[in-house]
């Protein structure tokens, strides 16, 4: 579920990467390939778990699955936090550099 | 157990080599040594390895959570539950399977994103080159 989690979130920010016209200035690249990242990492994790597990992988039970869910929510969220930090530190609109000198 | 450190061991490397290849890009295009032109139509390396290192760092930060929600890292030394509760041998076969195939992976992945933009540069340059010599004709 985590890994599922983690490749809507892939997927999503993939499409808004694309269809961004300020892409690069939104560090939208960033963001997707983090969550790419994570992906290809947990996939390689559920392989292993699969080949230890068999076909009992994919009968997870449901409280199981709502934990698993909630953590890749939480994921999900350490991501967007993460690209919203380095987003003001680029600051590539210039307002955080714009205000602090105004005070 | 602690599988993150080892993508997260080649994020540090992949950091280290584009600074060094930024560097030398830079005094690259300082001595005028790039084509313009060409240039143009190029994505530089240093800009692709850069792909590596958010997928790396990124996978890494996020798999790190993971460990720390299931109680694998602990905050104070060694930091790891594997070698605090005697696990070590453990916890490296682990990163040495499970670790390494995540690092492969990530890695092959990078380099079918970089075969198919050198493809693209490749398409693009060329479409360039027709457009000028029919401009000429």
């Amino acid at each position: 579920m985590t890994l599922l989690t983690t490749v809507f979130a892939a997927v999503a920010a993939t499409v808004i990467w694309y269809f961004t016209a300020q892409r690069a200035k939104m560090q939208l690249g960033t963001l997707s390939l983090m969550y790419w990242g994570a992906s290809l990492m947990w996939f390689v994790d559920a392989i292993f778990e699969y080949v230890e597990l068999g076909a009992e992988f994919f009968t997870p039970s449901a409280t199981d699955m709502l934990h698993d869910f909630y953590l890749g929510l939480s994921v999900v969220a350490l991501g967007l936090v993460i690209w919203l930090v380095i987003l003001l530190i680029k600051d590539p609109k210039g307002v955080i550099r714009k205000n602090s000198k105004e005070n | 157990m602690a599988c993150f450190l080892v993508p997260a061991a080649e994020a540090v490397i992949t950091t280290i080599a584009n600074k060094v290849i930024k560097t030398k890009e830079k005094k690259k295009q300082k001595e005028g040594a790039d084509n313009a032109a060409e240039s143009q139509n190029k994505v530089k390396f240093s800009a692709k390895l850069g792909w590596l290192n958010k997928m790396l760092w990124g996978g890494s930060a996020l798999l790190a959570f993971e460990h720390l929600w299931h109680g694998e890292i602990s905050p104070t030394f060694p930091f790891l539950t594997a070698v605090e509760n005697g696990e070590t041998a453990q916890m490296l076969v682990e990163m040495g399977t499970v670790g390494v195939t995540m690092a492969v992976l990530v890695t092959a992945v990078w380099g079918a994103m970089v075969g198919i933009s050198y493809l693209l540069e490749k398409r693009s340059r060329k479409a360039q080159k027709d457009v000028q010599k029919d401009a000429a004709v």
